[in-house]
């Protein structure tokens, strides 16, 4: 099975600010990131889905220029409060990059 | 009067003010002609118990490391530094601290170099809510949740600093300022254009970061009429289009426009181009005036006291069945909390986490599976440090000895330390995510220039 991470450089996340966090897939190639950029593949309802947030608040930026996929929402924990689990975010890329990518026919 | 220059160089050691930097990359940025060292002392991104408490995240020697190395080529050169969010947090507090490194520094080294701090705390009584706006995604402010606050920030744009300049520093140590604002200021000054320089000041913030080896020190960027030029000082290290765009997305949420308290960076069509193997040349960058000028607030507020347990499983009997052992646990610590102590919920809170099996992502977590070891954390939150010490010790047999239900004899488990409990203090949440619009851009911080000399 093929994932996300799989066809990515890097696949990073970390708080933008106290009240959100980002994260980016820098994509291997042009061909990898026109998978990732396809919104029929990874838009903001699975974003929803994979995170637990509500979809109106996901923000994408698609950038062919540096075959990167960007997506920014709230974060759905405060960050230090006594469920954070992940102070700086950093850990929370990995939901992302585990996603399966449908096989391409 | 004198005449503005053709461009202006900013030298930028490192990411921030006490993480290090190899001494001959600022050699080398001086060699290269620089007109301003600039650095950031600090971050909201560690959470809120810098600012709350007020106290820097950073060892004092190795802030007085950079410190000194940086004095001394500011002297050398005969060009001026600017620290800004001293302290970590950019409290008046933390502005004193490096003010006082800073001092016993210039009188060891006897460099002869004038002072200045800009403060930039805030008494919640003299915020008007009336002129404060909320950020997504928070909501409108009242005044208990302004004045419950431990310590409140605004953040300076660069005009508190260029007026300290102007005044005659040659040192600026500044309260919390926007990462930008510390490298843009002395480029404003000396009039080169808005878009250019904030959109350089905001590459070259994290120092390395926008080169292929973020770790190989800082960078140095030439702004002009046009545009911009950044090269890493190392020799050895470059930048290149991507890595230079690339840093527009680092801990941003929109990569393309950023607000500052005088206007909005916006450089969707600025355009990378290498000069050369380690140099990238940057040119359409815009800065749009906005019609009001804001100050952003920070503050923080303590939410309770923590006293954290850490008990450790090996034993693949209990790990079969973690979960079951966890919410057992936790059904069990109320029991004896309310037997015991009589406490009950409201008094306490408690958060379980099983580091190696799911404490980081919890239901998140796309991945499954038995794990083979497990750190246990406790952690215990009420109004005052001796209540959460009390619930964390009645959970400490617990935590040494809970067997699972099927289990007819007492396991022990490995506690990672003694005493099994550590006090964690004060605990402090961000309350504020605000901005305040302002009659001026210096009217929420006070400048006070040192004559040390």
């Amino acid at each position: 099975m093929t994932v996300v991470a799989d066809l990515a450089l890097e696949v990073r996340s970390k708080n933008a600010g106290p009240f959100w966090v980002t994260m980016e897939v820098f994509a291997r190639d042009a061909d990898a990131y026109a998978v990732l950029a396809d919104p029929s593949f990874l838009d903001a309802s699975v974003i929803a889905r994979l995170y637990d947030v509500a979809a109106e608040g996901v923000q994408f930026f698609r950038i062919p220029s540096l075959n990167v996929v960007k997506i920014s929402f709230p974060r759905p924990v405060v960050q230090g409060s006594l469920h954070d689990r992940d102070i700086h975010a950093g850990q929370h890329h990995v939901p992302l990059a585990m996603l399966a990518v449908p096989p391409v026919d | 009067m004198a005449t503005n220059p053709d461009s202006v160089r900013i030298l930028v050691p490192v990411g921030m003010l006490g993480a290090g930097f190899p001494p001959e990359t600022v050699a080398r940025g001086l060699a290269l002609g620089a007109d301003v060292i600039a650095v950031d002392g600090g971050s909201t991104d560690s959470g809120p118990y810098y600012l709350g408490a007020g106290t820097a995240k950073t060892a004092r020697a190795a802030v007085a490391r950079d410190m000194r190395l940086l004095l001394r080529a500011a002297a050398t050169a005969g060009i001026p530094l600017i620290v800004g969010s001293c302290g970590t947090s950019g409290t008046d507090a933390g502005v004193d601290w490096v003010a006082g490194i800073t001092r016993e520094i210039l009188a060891a080294e006897g460099l002869d170099l004038r002072l200045a701090r800009i403060y930039s705390s805030q008494q919640a009584a003299e915020l008007d809510l009336d002129r404060i706006r909320p950020l997504p995604p928070a909501g409108e402010l009242d005044r208990v949740t302004l004045e419950s606050c431990a310590n409140i920030v605004g953040m300076m744009g660069h005009e508190p600093i260029a007026e300290a300049l102007t005044a005659g520093a040659d040192v600026v140590l500044a309260g919390r300022a926007t990462d930008t604002a510390v490298a843009a200021a002395y480029p404003l000054l000396k009039g080169m254009p808005a878009g250019p320089v904030w959109h350089a000041a905001k590459i070259v913030e994290c120092g390395g970061q926008c080169t292929t080896n973020p770790r190989a020190g800082g960078v140095l960027a030439t702004v002009d009429a046009t545009g911009f030029t950044i090269e890493p000082l190392d020799p050895a290290n470059a930048c290149t289009p991507t890595s230079v765009a690339a840093h527009m997305l680092y801990e941003t949420v929109n990569p393309f426009t950023m607000r500052e308290p005088a206007g909005t960076i916006e450089v969707g069509e600025a355009v990378y181009r290498a000069l050369d193997e380690r140099r990238v040349r940057v040119e359409g960058s815009r800065f749009e005036p906005a019609a009001q000028h804001t100050i952003k607030l920070e503050g923080a507020r303590i939410t309770g006291y923590e006293t954290m347990s850490f008990t450790a499983i090996r034993d693949p009997h209990i790990l079969g069945q973690i979960d079951t052992w966890a919410a057992l646990l936790r059904k069990m610590i109320s029991e004896w909390v309310s037997g015991t102590i009589g406490l009950g919920e409201g008094d306490y809170t408690f958060d379980i986490r099983r580091y190696g099996y799911d404490a980081i992502l919890g239901e998140l977590d796309p991945a499954a599976g038995p794990p083979r070891e497990v750190g246990v954390m406790l952690l215990v939150r009420a109004a005052d440090q001796e209540t959460a010490t009390a619930v964390a010790k009645v959970a400490n047999p617990l935590m040494l000895h809970l067997p699972t239900p099927d289990m007819d004899y007492l396991p022990s488990l490995a506690f990672a330390t003694s005493p099994a409990e550590t006090e964690r203090g004060a605990v402090y949440e961000f309350v504020l995510n605000h901005v305040v619009e302002v009659p001026s851009p210096t009217s929420l911080f006070r400048i006070c220039l040192e004559d040390n000399r």
